[in-house]
């Protein structure tokens, strides 16, 4: 055989596998979740009821998708502002020096810190903290698994969105000085216009880690199956609701966490094709 | 040459999915016995350590999975296993639904003690009503009356109750909301019993551990823990009063007090609220359970000759006697017999196989 059609199959079997992947997962997440919708329909979205006491069972998912939602929002929203100011720092404004070389190794490092250590500091570090400062009793709720959440997702968006800034051509950037442009200039008018879509996906990418985030989220959410009622308040995530549930339930129960998984399937999709088409418009 | 490696591949990926069915059935032609079970994860660090005992005096394999109690009925329904472990006994409904009638064993107690945080604050005593008044949300300062009036001379801060409860599902939620169940009409009618819950207050963690954990580090909360973890741990617990009006301190005695009363032939009753008077009120049995005719799924004779000499040797005094070092309570003499006369009911077609 040619190298040429030996390369070829390859990758199509590759791909192929990718794509087998996907349709079986969302084919047993469909076919696991059906008991439920067939017994609550769509109030299954929409009610706030989680009652998984034999005999009185209901289930509703809202106060999860509301949870993961705003824990993700919230981290998203923290997440922006720095990982974009370091992501410039690291690659842009001081790209040759010292400290830039070490900031990059340090948030490279960050990035690939598995989630349950971030728990865990969250837990016994950033808790306490949070208590005295006096923000909340217990310091349990969406603002902490949040801020845990924009610690974990800053280190990620930043590796990303520095490498794709630092692929910014330097001819591009000598011709803007060579007319005589600011630092502040070139960034707003060269750097930012040729690395804007590769930023975004940076922060999809990042939110979609954050919609996924089970442990951390777990630690520090509180797991009160209801709506939050403020910033401060407790409530639970779809992907911890998950974890936390899924060893000892079977029958309806099972069903309604499968659904859960489904629902947070569908969600991160959604988000990423939205990504896309910002990104697809903004490369226009 | 590529496509041969392809092959090899494809033959090779095969062999791993198939290879799980292949062992199964060796079992039966090995040499050395082998038993397996699977269940219920409150007893596991007991049952590892008779099983080690075990295997070092008779030689006899016995391999167990902690994966949860709903997992050890599951996998004694698909006869995957030579017995389940589960911490609540099958309703008339559940035994229905399995293949062919099955028999309970108990083999050790545990319990579920209320540990809360104030420090400075020790013996804590509390009553049904007060249980009830907490964890329905009704008390949720320290400093109420009527935890001030069940406790003369306790300091009681200005501190608002945090209930911790169980936030994934578990046994140790059952006998809680069981004892719960039975000593209020109120829990009984708006949350019920169950592996877990509707609460009405409080925030949930993950495990014996994430409840301790959080309690441990939140001033001024209160939650309800496996008595295993929380002796091992040597955590703050309160006393609780019994159904004869003693305050009664959990520890191996008050918990194996607990089933020293009548017991039903078939030993599947919640022992919460027991009667005696020297009794921890939320104790509960975990039991191992196995098909009253062991001659299904092609098992041989031997296989469970072995698993009944495993089972009659974990309710005997050797075995019970290792139970206190990891913190479970042994089974009282009565339930003792009650189990040996249970293990003495099952056979293989209609034979006996224990003397």
């Amino acid at each position: 055989m040619k190298s040429d059609t030996i390369t070829r199959y390859i990758l199509f079997i590759s791909s192929l596998v990718v794509l087998l992947v996907s349709a079986g997962m969302v084919f047993s997440l469909v076919g696991d979740a059906v008991p439920v919708f067939e017994k609550f329909g769509w109030r299954f979205i929409i009610s706030t009821d989680w009652n998984p006491t034999e005999g009185r069972e209901s289930y509703g998912a809202l106060p999860f998708i509301a949870g993961t939602l705003s824990t993700s929002l919230l981290a998203l929203l923290i997440c922006l502002p720095m990982a974009f100011a370091t992501s410039l720092f690291i690659a842009e404004y001081f790209r040759t020096s010292y400290v830039s070389s070490v900031l990059g190794t340090m948030v490279d490092l960050l990035a690939g810190v598995p989630s349950i250590v971030y728990g865990l500091w969250g837990f016994y570090t950033l808790r306490p903290v949070i208590v005295s400062l006096g923000l909340d009793a217990q310091g349990y709720g969406i603002f902490t698994a949040g801020l845990i959440l924009a610690i974990m997702i800053i280190p990620y968006a930043t590796s990303i969105s520095s490498q794709i800034i630092a692929m910014v051509p330097t001819e591009l950037k000598e011709a803007a000085y060579s007319l005589g442009a600011t630092r502040y200039e070139v960034i707003k008018y060269v750097v930012l216009p040729n690395a804007r879509s590769g930023i975004v996906a940076s922060f999809i990418l990042a939110f979609g880690r954050a919609l996924g985030e089970t442990m951390a989220v777990t630690m520090l959410i509180g797991n009160t199956n209801i709506i939050p009622t403020g910033l401060f308040s407790t409530g639970n995530s779809m992907a911890s609701v998950i974890a936390n549930q899924f060893g000892e339930a079977d029958g309806l129960k099972m069903s309604a966490l499968i659904a859960i998984g489904l629902l947070l399937f569908v969600i991160t999709g959604i988000i990423n094709a939205l990504g896309k088409m910002v990104i697809k418009r903004m490369s226009r | 040459m590529k496509k041969l490696f392809l092959l090899l591949l494809i033959g090779a990926l095969m062999g791993a999915c198939s290879n799980g069915k292949k062992k199964s059935s060796e079992n039966d032609s090995s040499e050395t016995m082998s038993i397996a079970a699977a269940g219920a994860t409150f007893p596991m660090p007991y049952y590892n350590m008779v099983i080690k005992d075990y295997i070092a005096q008779k030689g006899v394999q016995v391999t167990y999975g902690g994966i949860g109690s709903g997992g050890g009925i599951k996998s004694l329904k698909d006869k995957v296993v030579d017995f389940g472990a589960t911490d609540a006994f099958l309703t008339d409904d559940k035994m229905a639904e399995m293949p062919a009638e099955i028999v309970h064993i108990p083999t050790c107690l545990g319990a579920v003690v209320i540990a809360y945080n104030l420090p400075g604050l020790e013996g804590l005593k509390l009553t049904d009503e007060l249980l009830e008044g907490i964890f329905m949300g009704d008390i949720t300062n320290w400093n109420d009356t009527r935890i001030k009036a069940n406790n003369d001379g306790a300091v009681l801060p200005d501190q608002p109750i945090t209930f911790v409860h169980r936030s994934d599902g578990s046994g140790t939620t059952h006998i809680f909301s069981d004892y719960m169940s039975k000593i209020s009409t109120r829990w009984a009618k708006d949350v019920g019993t169950g592996k877990a819950l509707l609460w009405p207050v409080g925030m949930g963690a993950k495990g014996n551990p994430g409840v301790a954990g959080t309690i441990s580090s939140t001033v001024g909360s209160i939650g309800y823990i496996g008595s295993e973890y929380a002796f091992a741990q040597k955590i703050q617990v309160a006393l609780l009063e019994n159904k004869s009006g003693f305050y009664i301190e959990p520890s191996i005695e008050s918990i194996s007090a607990s089933a020293q009363g009548e017991l039903p032939s078939d030993t599947r009753v919640m022992l919460t609220n027991s009667d005696d008077p020297g009794a921890y009120p939320i104790c509960g049995f975990t039991w191992l359970i196995l098909y009253k005719d062991q001659a299904y799924n092609g098992r041989s004779k031997a296989q469970a000759q072995a698993t009944l000499d495993f089972l009659d040797w974990i309710v005997s005094a050797d075995a019970q006697a290792v139970a206190p070092k990891v913190n479970y309570a042994p089974l009282p003499q009565k339930a003792v017999e009650r189990a040996k006369s249970i293990l003495r009911t099952v056979n293989y077609g209609g034979e006996t196989l224990l003397k």
